[in-house]
């Protein structure tokens, strides 16, 4: 039996993905979810193999929801957008149907999943949402704390720190993991906003308070809310550089 | 504006020729009552640097305070007193020409009507072409501004087409029509038909730049049933109008995009059921149009438009009413309002 979930915040256009599936016996719906954060818990609670994923929903979008899980399914995505860099996903996720589609281009999408090597089947897709952002996220980062699901607007980061194979996105209210690496946020956050000011750390202009030199040649930043931030030398230049000093 | 952009350099030269030759004439006339040449060509000199002077005066002091045809009277009185001051200043510097000091005073206490008649003409005269000036100029920005409006509202219908029948309310609305045929395809006829007399509307080529409000609802409801039938679990709106304002105007088009922006803002900011509450009245000389929709507050961004957003809205209204303040958003807690004044006699 291969277990699927159907996230998306249209109840038609879900019934139409039901629809196509009463053709295949073998498939079986374990779960619908009317937005991403149902998603999240149907997704943990089921462990699917399969998702069909819209992408524009209420409060957090597909791409959003699936950076919350840890091991994502194998993912179709389903949208009536062809704004997002198309070309860029369907080399990495499994397929992308634009709406409203055919029962035969879902029979294509289905049948490459099921042609895949079982290795490859649930190949986790974050290659391909590392290599795009969607609008929202220039406006705002979504995390998970402890069960809950936060979204964090961008002008509420104070700083982000290197961390392993995460990074800490520091905010009054304390810091959040998220698995992503210093190179990207330096790639999609906006550079006259945040500045790398070495090679573990990013810091948001409108929290810099001053800068203050530390023992030879090296310096540090302080930020309102209080937090010291060593500078790397090539960072200070830059910090200098966008600051016009 | 062709016809009105004469450079300045000209507009001088020509004010200049204009006294040159009044002061030729005049001095002709003086030298042939009986004066003497230099005593003609002076007090034609005299007189008409001052009246230049009064002149230009008023030219620029209308060009300033644009009066309108009601305050004519003020030119008037301004043109008498400036040609009062005009001759008084001519009879004053006159009366010290050197030569034949007892006819020429006697010549000028004689000619001192004609000469305050003259001035008060020539000064009147300055005063109508300048009126006409600034009217004409007026008028071609007037008509100026009118052409934009119409070129916006062309693009407003344009804009309105790329943006709401583009990925989301088309293409879901068809992903809607092509589900609904295999479940409950009578609704797919009704919502064919929606879509049909929806696109229909917004395609309508539109002459008339006005609509009634009636007119407008209509075509808004087409819109809010087809979202409710995508959104139907989640959406409701409320529309309160009164009878009196069913007929009073508004430019087409105009609130559709509105309500749009408000339905998309709260339908993708929060979770649940939202209610889109649309409020129309007349107060006064105004039809108030108030569209309130949830936000997040947290989580909100500034809103932006892409492209054609509540800025082109806004922009619309004042090249319609040459108004700014048409259009005005504020949020309550979680609830976003937007409100629109729709003069009525512009």
């Amino acid at each position: 039996m291969i277990n699927v979930i159907l996230i998306d915040d249209e109840p038609l256009a879900r019934s139409m993905v039901k629809e196509y599936l009463q053709s295949y016996p073998d498939i079986k719906i374990v779960a619908e979810c009317d937005d991403g954060f149902e998603g999240v818990k149907a997704i943990a609670q089921h462990q699917p193999d399969l998702i069909f994923l819209d992408i524009q929903m209420p409060k957090i979008n597909g791409f959003e929801m699936l950076e919350l899980i840890d091991q994502p399914p194998a993912v179709i995505f389903t949208t009536a957008f062809d704004e997002y860099a198309i070309k860029a996903f369907e080399s990495h996720a499994v397929d992308y149907l634009l709406k409203p589609f055919s029962q035969e281009r879902f029979k294509k999408a289905v049948k490459k999943w099921l042609n895949l090597p079982p290795s490859k089947k649930g190949e986790p897709t974050l290659e391909l949402l590392e290599s795009t952002s969607p609008p929202e996220e220039r406006h705002r980062i979504v995390v998970k704390k402890g069960s809950s699901i936060l979204i964090i607007p961008i002008p509420k980061i104070h700083y982000l720190e290197a961390y392993d194979d995460y990074v800490k996105i520091h905010t009054a209210e304390g810091f959040y993991l998220k698995k992503k690496t210093m190179n990207h946020y330096e790639q999609s956050l906006d550079p006259s906003q945040f500045v790398r000011v070495h090679r573990s750390y990013m810091i948001n202009l409108s929290e810099l308070t001053r800068i203050e030199p530390l023992e030879k040649e090296s310096h540090v930043a302080l930020l309102k809310s209080g937090a010291r931030i060593s500078l790397s030398q090539s960072g200070y230049v830059r910090l200098k550089e966008i600051l016009g000093i | 504006m062709s016809k009105l952009t004469i450079s300045y350099s000209r507009i001088i030269t020509a004010y200049a020729g204009w006294w040159i030759v009044w002061m030729v004439v005049q001095g002709y006339l003086i030298n042939q009552l009986g004066f003497a040449w230099t005593m003609a060509a002076m007090d034609a000199a005299v007189t008409q640097l001052a009246l230049a002077l009064a002149g230009y005066s008023i030219n620029t002091s209308m060009l300033f305070y644009h009066p309108s045809q009601k305050n004519a009277v003020y030119v008037i009185i301004w043109s008498v007193a400036l040609a009062v001051l005009c001759v008084l200043l001519q009879q004053w510097i006159l009366q010290y020409l050197p030569g034949d000091q007892k006819a020429y005073h006697q010549f000028l206490e004689h000619t001192l009507l004609i000469r305050g008649l003259f001035d008060w003409f020539m000064i009147t005269l300055i005063a109508i072409l300048t009126w006409f000036w600034v009217y004409a100029s007026e008028q071609q920005e007037t008509a100026k501004r009118n052409e934009d409006a119409e070129r916006l509202a062309r693009e407003a219908e344009l804009s309105s087409l790329r943006q709401q029948l583009q990925p989301h309310f088309l293409f879901n609305s068809l992903n809607s029509i092509s589900a609904l045929v295999g479940v409950h395809p009578e609704q797919a006829r009704i919502m064919i038909q929606q879509l049909s007399d929806f696109l229909r509307g917004t395609l309508k080529k539109d002459d008339r730049q006005l609509v009634s409000l009636e007119e407008e609802l209509q075509h808004l409801q087409l819109y809010l049933d087809i979202e409710k039938v995508r959104f139907g679990h989640r959406l409701a709106t409320i529309i309160h109008r009164d009878e009196a304002s069913l007929t009073l105007k508004l430019p087409s088009l105009l609130l559709q995009p509105i309500v749009e922006n408000a339905i998309k803002f709260g339908l993708y900011d929060t979770v649940g059921e939202i209610s889109i509450s649309i409020t129309a009245e007349t107060k006064g000389e105004h039809l108030v149009i108030e569209i309130k929709n949830p936000f997040d507050s947290f989580t909100a961004q500034p809103r932006q438009g892409t492209g054609f957003g509540l800025n082109s809205i806004r922009r619309r209204l004042y090249l319609l009413y040459s108004q700014n303040n048409l259009l005005v958003t504020r949020s309550e807690g979680n609830i976003f309002t937007t409100q629109l004044k729709i003069p009525q006699h512009p």
